[in-house]
C-alpha cells in the first residue's frame, strides 16, 4: 500500500491547461475522491497518477518513489475505467486473471488468486461467462476483480459506478466502502456527483478549472465550503447565497442583509469588497420574527424533509424543512438562519473568509486509519 | 422503403408478413437478375465451341445441347492440328481431353499457360492484400490513438490518392516499372496493388479502431503490457471484422484488376484476367474456353467470402448499430 504526493502537478493539451499546479497528499490507506464538474482537471490528474499521461510539469510520488515518467505498467497501480474496459474476447476469469498473466504468474497461482477474488466480490459463480451477457453490477465487480487480484499499491478509479442507475449504485457504493475497509489500500477515486463522493470518501478535493478549491473531510468540505465554488457545488439543493456589502472588521458578527441584520460567525480577518453570505438550506427557519421577509414560492416533498423555495427581497432562497411543517404557496413568512452555521465569500474572488466558523470541531466523521 | 413497416433509424419495427414478402421477392428478383450472367458463363463452359454462338441460343444442358468439357480441356492444354494418319498410329487415348482433340484431329501437345497465369493472380492478389492489411492496421492504428502532427492533412492526402482513376498515372508508371526493373514482376504487381489498397485499408480500419474503446488498451498497459502487446493481444482480437471485411474488399480489387495487368504484365507475372480473353481457338474466340476459365476464377473469391460472410456483413454495418 502506498502514499501518494502529488507535487505542482501540471498539464497543459495546447493551449489549454486541464490541471494547474496541483500539491496534495494522498495517505496510506485513504479512500481519496476527486470532486469536480466535467473538465475540471480530475480524471487528467488520476490519469497523471496511472501513467496514461504524462504531466506537462511537477511530480507525482508513490510513497517516496519518482514515478512521473514511468510506464503505467511499471508503477503498480490497479485502475477501474467507468466504461470497465473489460475484454469482450475473454471471459471472466481470463478477464480477472488478465493482469496475472501479464506479470507471468503460474496458471495454478493466477487460478488461485483470480477465485479468492471472486468469492471475496460474491462472483465466483460467474468465472465461465462471458463478459458480453453480464449486468451492470456484475460487470462492474469483475472490473473491481481484474483489479484486486494483482494487490497493487493503490486503486485509481475513474467514475466507475457512472454508468450504473441509481439504485445499484448506492449498493456498489456500500461494497466499495466495505471492500475498502476489508483491503485497507490506497484508492483514488474520481466522480462527479457529490452525493457519492460524500457517501464514500474519507477524504475529497473539490476542484474547478483544473485547481483544487478545497481538499477535506466530507463534513469539513460541506460545512466549511472553502470558495464560492466548492459551496454552490456541493449540496442538494445548494447553499443559498446572497450578495452582501462588505467593509467588516475583524471582531464583527453581524452583516447588513438588506433591511435585515443578520448575525454571523465572529469574523477574524477584515472584509473590503462586497460579500456574499451562504446559508445551508437546513440552516434556514420559519420565524415571524425573523429579520428576512419572503413569499412562499413552491415546496419539493422528500418523505422526511421538504425543500421550500421563497421568494424574497435578496433573491430566492430554499429551506430545508420539516414535513410537518405546514407551508401554503403564496403566504408571506418571516426567516431566520442559524447564525453560527453560516458561511462569508469575497464577492470578488470567491475565497471563503476566517470567521469562528472554522475553529469550531467539525462534527461527524468517519474514523480513519 | 419506410411504409412498408421495415425498420426506420429511430425505431425497430416488426416486419409484417406483407413486407416480408414483398422484401424477399425483391431480393429474389435481385439475385435471379445478378445471377443471370454468371449462371450464362458456367453454362457456356460446358459448351462446345459451335454451341456457344449458335442462334437462338441453347439454353438448358441435355435439352437444347449435350454438355461436354470441352472447354476445360482446351483451357488446360494446348493442342496442335496432325494429319489422320499420324493419329490413327498413335496408341490409343489415355484421357478424355486426348480422346476429345483427337475427335477434331489434334493431339494434346502441353498444358496452357493458365495455371500458372491462375498463380500468379493468387500470389499477387493475396500477397498485396496481406501487405495492404498488415499497413493499413498499423497506420490506422497511429492514427487513431496518437496525436499525429497534421493528422487531418495526412489522412486526406491518403484518399486523395483514390481520387483519380489509376488507369490516368498508367503511363508515368508504366515507364516508372521499366526503369526500376519492375514491369512483368509479381513484386512490381503486389507493391502497386498495395498502393492503391492501402489508402482505402487505412480509412475502413480507422473507423474500425476508433471504435473500440481505447480503455481497453490503457487497461492492458496498466496490467503490464506494453503498447505493442496491447495491441496485439487486445485490439486486434477485437479488430477482426473490421480486418476481415478490409481484406475482402482489398482482395476484390486486387483480384480482379485488368487495367494495370494488361499494361504492366505479359509474360512471367501475367495475371489472370487478361489472360482469359485471349484464350485462341481455331478459327476464332474459343468461348467455352473462355468461359471456364472465368467460372474458375469466380471461385476463390466466392469461397474467401462465403467463409468470411460474418464478418463481413457485420464489417459492413459496422458503426451503424450501436450497442
Amino acid at each position: 500500500m502506498a502514499r501518494i504526493r502529488i507535487e505542482n502537478l501540471h498539464k497543459a493539451f495546447g493551449d489549454f491547461t486541464a490541471v494547474r499546479d496541483s500539491t496534495f497528499t494522498i495517505e496510506d490507506g485513504e479512500f481519496f475522491v476527486m470532486l469536480g464538474p466535467s473538465g475540471c482537471g480530475k480524471t487528467t490528474t488520476l490519469r497523471m497518477i496511472a501513467g496514461l499521461e504524462l504531466p506537462t510539469s511537477g511530480s507525482i510520488r508513490l510513497d517516496d518513489e519518482e514515478v512521473s515518467f514511468r510506464r503505467a505498467s511499471e508503477r503498480d497501480i490497479a485502475f477501474v475505467f467507468q466504461l470497465f474496459a473489460l475484454y469482450p474476447h475473454m471471459d471472466v476469469r481470463a478477464n480477472m486473471g488478465f493482469p496475472l498473466k501479464c506479470d507471468g504468474l503460474a496458471r495454478a497461482e493466477i487460478r488461485a488468486r483470480v477465485e479468492e477474488a471472486a468469492r471475496l466480490l460474491r462472483i465466483d459463480h460467474l468465472l465461465d461467462r462471458s463478459v458480453s451477457g453480464l449486468a451492470g453490477g456484475d460487470l462492474q465487480r469483475v472490473a473491481l476483480g481484474r483489479a484486486i487480484v494483482r494487490r497493487p499499491k493503490a486503486f485509481l478509479m475513474d467514475e466507475p459506478l457512472g454508468v450504473l442507475d441509481t439504485e445499484l449504485r448506492e449498493v456498489m457504493i456500500g461494497e466499495l466502502r466495505a471492500l475498502h475497509t476489508r483491503l485497507g489500500a490506497t484508492t483514488v477515486y474520481v466522480t462527479h456527483d457529490q452525493l457519492e463522493a460524500m457517501a464514500i470518501a474519507d477524504r475529497i478535493a473539490v476542484m474547478n478549472h483544473g485547481v483544487v478549491e478545497q481538499i477535506g473531510r466530507p463534513q469539513e468540505v460541506y460545512d466549511r465550503p472553502a470558495s464560492l465554488f466548492v459551496a454552490d457545488f456541493i449540496g442538494s439543493p445548494p447553499m443559498n447565497l446572497l450578495p452582501v456589502p462588505g467593509g467588516l472588521a475583524p471582531g464583527d458578527h453581524a452583516i447588513r442583509v438588506g433591511e435585515a441584520m443578520v448575525a454571523v460567525p465572529i469574523l477574524r480577518e477584515p472584509a473590503d469588497g462586497d460579500l456574499v453570505l451562504g446559508v445551508r438550506p437546513e440552516h434556514v427557519r420559519l420565524d415571524d420574527a425573523g429579520a428576512v421577509r419572503g413569499e412562499v414560492y413552491g415546496a419539493e416533498y422528500l418523505g422526511t424533509t421538504q425543500i421550500v423555495t421563497f421568494a424574497t427581497g435578496l433573491g430566492t432562497i430554499r429551506a430545508r424543512l420539516p414535513s410537518a411543517v405546514p407551508v401554503r404557496t403564496g403566504e408571506r413568512v418571516g426567516l431566520s438562519f442559524r447564525s453560527e452555521k453560516l458561511s462569508l465569500f469575497q464577492a470578488a474572488d470567491g475565497r471563503a473568509l476566517r470567521t469562528a466558523l472554522h475553529e469550531a470541531p467539525v462534527a461527524g466523521g468517519r474514523a480513519h486509519g | 422503403m419506410p411504409a412498408a413497416g421495415l425498420s426506420t433509424a429511430h425505431s425497430i419495427v416488426e416486419p409484417t408478413p406483407l413486407a416480408r414478402r414483398i422484401a424477399g421477392t425483391i431480393v429474389i428478383a435481385y439475385a435471379v437478375l445478378a445471377l443471370i450472367p454468371l449462371v450464362w458463363i458456367g453454362l457456356t463452359s460446358i459448351k462446345s465451341p459451335p454451341d456457344s454462338i449458335s442462334y437462338p441460343p441453347k439454353v438448358l444442358p441435355w435439352v437444347d445441347f449435350e454438355p461436354t468439357i470441352e472447354g476445360y480441356c482446351n483451357l488446360f492444354t494446348t493442342r496442335s492440328r496432325q494429319t489422320p494418319e499420324y493419329i490413327a498410329s498413335l496408341p490409343p487415348a489415355d484421357d478424355r481431353c486426348e480422346a476429345l482433340a483427337r475427335g477434331k484431329g489434334m493431339v494434346v501437345v502441353g498444358p496452357s499457360n493458365y495455371v500458372p497465369r491462375f498463380v500468379n493472380s493468387v500470389v499477387i492478389a493475396f500477397g498485396s492484400t496481406v501487405l495492404a492489411v498488415v499497413l493499413g492496421t498499423l497506420a490506422a492504428y497511429g492514427f487513431s490513438r496518437f496525436r499525429v502532427p497534421l493528422k487531418d492533412d495526412l489522412l486526406f492526402f491518403i484518399l486523395s490518392t483514390r481520387m483519380m482513376p489509376p488507369i490516368a498515372v498508367a503511363i508515368p508508371i508504366f515507364l516508372m516499372y521499366r526503369e526500376l526493373g519492375l514491369s512483368d514482376t509479381r513484386l512490381g504487381m503486389i507493391l502497386l496493388y498495395t498502393s492503391v489498397n492501402v489508402s482505402l485499408a487505412v480509412w475502413l480500419l480507422k473507423g474500425f479502431i476508433d471504435e473500440i474503446p481505447r480503455e481497453y488498451e490503457e487497461a492492458a498497459m496498466i496490467d503490464g503490457y506494453t503498447r505493442l502487446q496491447a495491441f496485439v493481444k487486445v485490439v486486434l482480437p477485437q479488430a477482426t471484422t473490421g480486418i476481415a471485411a478490409t481484406a475482402i474488399f482489398c482482395l476484390i480489387f486486387a483480384w480482379n484488376e485488368y487495367a494495370f495487368a494488361v499494361l504492366l504484365t505479359s509474360g512471367s507475372a501475367q495475371t489472370a484476367p487478361p489472360f482469359i480473353p485471349i484464350i485462341i481457338g481455331e478459327g476464332g474466340q474459343d468461348w467455352p474456353a473462355v468461359a471456364a476459365g472465368t467460372t474458375l476464377f469466380l471461385l476463390p473469391i466466392l469461397a474467401f467470402t462465403i467463409l468470411l460472410r460474418k464478418q463481413l456483413l457485420r464489417g459492413i454495418t459496422f458503426g451503424a448499430v450501436r450497442k
